[in-house]
């Protein structure tokens, strides 16, 4: 008798904190964590659609190998046709009837902002939203809404350093799109650059609705200045690189990442025209030759063929849902058996340098209480006339 | 009106408040939007079913009567329920001053000065002298308004009724508009405007006039919007909207005040249903949809509706 009373309380007391630390919120259980996300995959900005096709692939391959700590993704996307009022009815539909655990990677600023409020307020985590704007960084203001790519703000701040480092007397002209996006960008310049604020020359900016941007650049190059920090969507940064070498001006150039596209942006330019600009970078691009036999690319190919075959195997968006994908399902490992909405936070808010193999050499994730930025680095490239080619040091935190 | 009639009415007004207590919040703010939509709806009715003139902006004015109610509470504290009147009388002017010499063209070319008016709208939204009121690209954030007098309501819930009593105010209006001597007139301009300018119909008046009616319902539809979502900013008004405007009242059925409810339904649901078939092709399972629609109902649920009645009756 004793000792089955010997057995029974030391059973108890294996069993009992392990049934104690299984807790969860709605979406998760013993069996399932459903994921919701809302995307484009109709409308102005569908061509971002692939991101969410790739984390569904990206899930998809974690189920057929058992899961995270046994747990099956079950991943709830909607389309939201890059329209707030669609996003916000789809983000409600998400946690009040399908009752998912948390919404991951809704993409595009307006769409975030929209929900920005009812996620906040229903405490419903705003998982690794898919935009670079700076303002999903805010711990104390928004503590359920967590960014994951590099904020523009702190990639400006790493090409202002770069030219008080390399170039002290440098007179700079900034061209920039005339909305959230492009201000985001102009006050991280300005805040890298601090009291070296005065060596901008000149500052211009242009409509989206603007043909060209053909006169602003004149007027840069009147300026006198010898560094240009290009802030510009793909279809304006190929005019502005275009125009500049037409016209003799031959700054240094600064471009931002939004238009980096060597397909896209940098040949309807001109290769010839493109050489020497400068930029910033932060995932393995697929079709650079330098990463055609890394092993995380060569992986990466692997899971489009077999997950994603319709995918394009040339299309870095198809890079990013996978390495996002990696970073929330590093997230959930962490999260243990302990599945409420305020530990999926929490965990996410307690990454310690975190490797994304997809993700260039020396940037990693890493996020705390009063950090909700995980990616804050990346390394500076120039564009040689046929690819980037990155150098220096990996810069940021 | 037939007791019959009567006997219908109560009903359906018996459902349509029981329902937001038989389903979720989130079913009860996409019925909210269902109602939004079927105001709008009726606006554009007023205009193209009726007097026959195509309008391919009417989000513009959709997102005119958004803003000026998000504009209002976010900016001079107005309550939520008086922007839906000033959202209306803006957008009544707007809508008559763009009509008058609007009327001056006819058929597609109206169609094309409409579409130039919507296409424009995001973009004059996000015109930076104008940033201070309306947030530029980032848009307003409003907050949702509770229930007053101490009701024992949700938001969601309290939000469906106020727009359910605007609604109904809206169709009576319409209603008693459209079945007398302004309906009639406006029909006769729609099928035969040398006719009725013979009959003493003023055309460019009532033209105009219909234009601003027109505006209004939408811009009040907009507010209401504006409100139920809590969120307002250019992309959410982009020419889609007024596209999606058009094929609701081809769908629900043109010149029926009715049709503006079906094709609300069908506006609202129908493109998630399509998501829900195909992630791949959204639009091409809507697309599907909306000619199997116009093929078996070739005057809109409306027309469908009325025509099977009217077969019951006389075997």
């Amino acid at each position: 008798m004793k000792r089955s009373i010997l057995f029974l309380a030391v059973s108890l007391g294996l069993a009992l904190p392990a049934a104690a630390q299984k807790k969860y919120d709605p979406g998760a259980s013993d069996r399932e964590i459903k994921i919701g996300n809302t995307n484009p995959y109709s409308g102005p900005a569908s061509a971002y659609g692939t991101i969410g096709k790739s984390i569904a692939a990206y899930f998809k391959m974690v189920n057929e190998q058992g899961g995270i700590n046994g747990r099956r993704i079950n991943f709830v996307t909607y389309d939201d046709s890059y329209s707030p009022p669609k996003t916000v009815e789809m983000a409600r539909k998400l946690v009040e009837q399908d009752e998912v655990l948390f919404v991951f990677q809704t993409l595009g600023t307006p769409s975030n902002t929209a929900i920005h409020k009812y996620m906040n307020m229903k405490k419903v985590p705003q998982m690794h939203v898919a935009t670079g704007a700076t303002k999903w960084n805010d711990p104390k203001g928004n503590p359920w809404t967590m960014g994951w790519q590099p904020s523009y703000q702190s990639e400006a701040k790493i090409y202002a350093q770069h030219i008080i480092k390399t170039k002290p007397n440098a007179k700079i002209a900034v061209l920039y799109q005339n909305d959230d996006y492009g201000k985001d960008y102009l006050k991280g310049f300005h805040d890298g650059l601090g009291d070296k604020k005065g060596t901008i020359v000149k500052e211009v900016s242009y409509e989206v609705s603007d043909p060209t941007v053909d006169s602003q650049i004149v007027q840069l190059a009147a300026s006198g200045a010898d560094t240009f920090f290009n802030i510009t969507t793909p279809k304006f940064a190929a005019q502005a690189i275009r125009k500049a070498y037409d016209i003799g001006w031959k700054p240094v150039q600064y471009l931002n990442n939004v238009s980096i596209g060597v397909g896209s942006v940098l040949t309807p330019a001109g290769l010839e025209k493109s050489v020497g600009l400068l930029t910033l970078g932060y995932l393995k691009e697929p079709n650079d030759k330098q990463f055609a036999n890394d092993p995380a690319i060569v992986q990466w190919r692997e899971f489009m063929k077999k997950y994603y075959p319709e995918g394009s195997l040339v299309d870095n968006l198809n890079v990013y849902g996978y390495s996002v994908g990696q970073t929330i399902a590093q997230v959930l490992r962490q999260c243990g058996d302990n599945l409420t909405r305020e530990n999926v936070m929490r965990q996410a808010a307690s990454m310690k340098a975190f490797r994304v193999d997809t993700l260039l050499p020396g940037v990693m994730i890493g996020t705390s209480a009063d950090d909700f930025a995980p990616i804050e680095a990346g390394q500076l490239q120039r564009f040689d006339g046929k690819e980037w080619v990155r150098f220096g040091e990996v810069v940021g935190r | 009106m037939s007791r019959r009639n009567l006997l219908a009415l109560a009903i359906v007004l018996t459902v349509v408040c029981a329902l937001p207590f038989l389903v979720s919040n989130y079913r009860t703010f996409q019925l909210t939007l269902v109602l939004v939509y079927a105001i709008a709806l009726l606006g554009l009715n007023i205009l193209t079913g009726y007097s026959g003139q195509i309008s391919l902006g009417h989000g513009a004015f959709y997102a005119l009567g958004a803003y000026v109610a998000a504009i209002l509470m976010d900016k001079a504290g107005m309550p939520y329920w008086a922007t839906v009147p000033a959202a209306g009388a803006v957008c009544l002017v707007a809508g008559f001053l763009f009509g008058l010499p609007a009327l001056r063209l006819e058929g597609l070319y109206l169609a094309l000065a409409t579409f130039a008016l919507g296409v424009s709208m995001p973009q004059l939204l996000k015109y930076k002298h104008l940033e201070r009121w309306t947030g530029g690209v980032q848009g307003i954030v409003i907050a949702k308004p509770d229930a007053p007098f101490g009701l024992p309501l949700n938001p969601d819930r309290w939000l469906y009724f106020f727009t359910l009593a605007v609604a109904i105010v809206m169709f009576v209006l319409a209603w008693n508009l459209l079945r007398g001597r302004v309906g009639r007139a406006l029909v006769a301009i729609r099928d035969h405007p040398i006719a009725a300018e013979a009959m003493g119909v003023h055309g460019a008046l009532y033209k105009s006039a219909a234009f601003g009616v027109s505006a209004m319902y939408t811009g009040v539809a907009g507010a209401l919007g504006a409100i139920a979502v809590q969120f307002v900013a250019p992309d959410s008004f982009n020419i889609f909207l007024s596209i999606t405007l058009l094929v609701g009242i081809v769908v629900g059925g043109l010149a029926s005040i009715s049709g503006a409810l079906y094709g609300a339904l069908f506006i609202q649901f129908v493109p998630n249903i399509a998501d829900d078939i195909s992630k791949a092709a959204p639009w091409a399972v809507f697309g599907l949809f909306m000619l199997g629609f116009v093929y078996l109902m070739p005057s809109g649920v409306a027309g469908a509706i009325r025509l099977l009645s009217a077969k019951r009756r006389s075997p």
